[in-house]
């Protein structure tokens, strides 16, 4: 029960620190900011990689592997797509 | 030590998102991101128990991400985060039931149900987000017809499938089985479909930013069900970027965020405008492009509204050049961005840019409206519901409320339009028949061509 409660402040305070960031994001670069957190919410890999069993064949291995390739797309294709959009950005 | 390299994982992505509250921080802001995830990565290694399946999917998924990432075009972004929200979402049903089948049985005491019910939670959000994120990136694509898919009871069959969940849970709870853990992700999964089915086209944006949001609450679920504060973090970092994106949408689009949550709007249909008779009898003034270039020639100032018209006829290098003559004849040029000029929150300046625009001329709405009372020329371009001042100046439309950029304020409005045809909203726009506007009909991109021809052979003389 300690260990829930301690996890429920994490994420409350990690809401109001998100609040408070991305309120500061100028609305110029809200689609890098979108591209951005596709990327980080790729961060479910570790959830994934702690999933994995020894047995390659078992129900559970094979569906944290097929997380973790999901989940790569992501933080490839994120991180990469962001940073093609912020190199146009360009002040003269 | 893991835990420690967490929380560095962490603050660098808060940095990360920090880093976009200004172009030049933002590529630095990135490449904390990519350390974040690193050092995340890494700090999990020892704890990976097949770093073969491991190693395998990670490659074969950063692949095929990086090479989505070099080749996508800038005005299909939409689709790619919508598809990128989909994986979120999948990966947190998948982790979902890999943690129920790595534990299905337990004492039913206190600790048992709230890791049943954080194991559900990840699984149904995952399943909404996954369904949900799939239609939005079918209907971006135009796969999927855009209009929204009405049908009689509709809100009563979603509260249905909501109960149906409710129940399913407190099945799953009791009895501690697959079923009820399976089916309540079926039924979530068919609401993620309806939710979105039910949103119109020119809805997307608060869509793909709600979908944003709820890929984010799926990571924390699972964050949750492992104990792992790094996703809980980072699952509430998103979830809050993507709820005040949606805000922020919603707020320029004249939306209520409850009726967006519970999707179907954008469906109302507006009755035939009764002006419509007034309006034709008199008439709008039309000019050419010859017309329109003799008056940027003179115009001290000039501001460009691009829509997302501008981008389909893909307008936007020639738009560059027009701004370049422009400039050297002396002229200041300025942009003005409605924050729903694209299909995505700050699309249209990612067009710009990409069309080596720079970004100080290209200003947000709030920024340039008061500055449209001193501009000789404000120039339209493929935008019309952003620009209709029946937002401000008739209750019955159904724009009344709408944030808008004032541009009929300036000296002149020259509006680039195919015809007097309704836009996307099919809401008449009055601004095309003010005594101010000239219409100039035709495709953007001809347009601007063709005004670029007109303006090139003055600067050359």
């Amino acid at each position: 029960m300690e260990a829930f409660v301690q996890h429920l402040t994490v994420f409350v305070l990690a809401c109001f620190v998100g609040y408070q960031v991305v309120w500061k994001v100028t609305p110029a670069l809200h689609t890098p900011l979108m591209s951005v957190t596709n990327a980080i919410s790729g961060i479910i890999v570790v959830g994934a990689m702690l999933s994995l069993s020894p047995e390659l064949s078992s129900a559970q291995t094979i569906l944290a592997a097929i997380a973790i390739f999901v989940a790569s797309i992501n933080v490839a294709g994120g991180f990469l797509v962001t940073q093609r959009m912020l190199g146009m950005f360009r002040k003269k | 030590m893991v835990e420690l390299a967490y929380l560095a994982a962490a603050v660098c992505f808060v940095l990360s998102l920090g880093g976009l509250s200004a172009p030049s921080t933002a590529r630095r802001g990135n490449t904390l991101g990519i350390v974040g995830m690193a050092i995340a990565l890494v700090a999990t290694l020892p704890a990976t128990q097949s770093l073969a399946a491991f190693a395998g999917a990670l490659v074969v998924g950063g692949t095929i991400g990086a090479v989505l990432a070099k080749r996508v075009a800038m005005t299909a972004m939409p689709e790619l985060v919508a598809i990128l929200h989909s994986f979120v979402g999948l990966a947190a049903v998948l982790v979902g039931v890999a943690g129920y089948l790595a534990h299905p049985h337990g004492e039913l005491d206190a600790l048992r149900v709230i890791h049943l019910v954080e194991c559900f939670l990840g699984v149904i959000i995952g399943s909404l987000t996954f369904t949900g994120s799939v239609i939005a990136f079918g209907k971006l694509k135009e796969l999927i017809k855009s209009k929204p898919l009405v049908f009689p009871f509709r809100h009563g069959v979603n509260a249905l499938l909501a109960l149906l969940t409710l129940a399913c849970l407190g099945w799953f709870v009791v009895a501690q089985a697959g079923l009820p853990l399976y089916l309540a992700m079926v039924l979530f999964g068919v609401l993620g479909v309806l939710l979105v089915m039910g949103i119109g086209g020119a809805d997307m944006p608060v869509v793909v930013s709600m979908l944003n949001s709820y890929s984010g609450w799926a990571a924390s679920a699972t964050g949750f069900l492992l104990g792992n504060d790094l996703l809980i973090i980072v699952g509430a970092l998103v979830g809050s970027s993507g709820a005040i994106l949606s805000y922020i949408m919603c707020k320029a689009m004249n939306r209520s965020f409850v009726s967006v949550i519970l999707g179907g709007f954008g469906a109302e249909a507006s009755g035939p405008d009764d002006r419509a008779e007034a309006f034709s009898k008199k008439g709008v003034n039309r000019a050419g492009p010859e017309d329109v270039a003799e008056m940027l020639k003179s115009a001290r100032s000039v501001i460009i509204v691009p829509g997302y018209g501008m981008a389909v006829a893909q307008a936007q290098h020639a738009v560059r050049e027009m701004t370049e003559l422009m400039q050297k004849n002396g002229t200041t040029v300025r942009f003005a961005i409605h924050p729903v000029a694209g299909r995505l929150p700050g699309h249209m300046n990612v067009l710009l840019a990409e069309a080596n625009i720079p970004y100080p001329i290209v200003l947000e709405m709030d920024e340039i409206n008061p500055d449209m009372v001193e501009t000789d020329i404000v120039l339209v371009l493929g935008a019309n519901d952003i620009v209709n001042p029946d937002a401000l100046e008739n209750p019955k439309s159904a724009l009344a409320g709408m944030p808008v950029l004032e541009v009929w304020k300036a000296q002149t409005v020259v509006a680039v339009k195919r015809s007097l045809n309704p836009g996307f909203a099919g809401i008449d726009n009055p601004l095309y028949y003010r005594d101010n506007t000239l219409m100039l009909f035709g495709d953007a991109r001809k347009m601007v061509d063709s005004l670029v021809a007109q303006l090139k052979g003055t600067v050359s003389h």
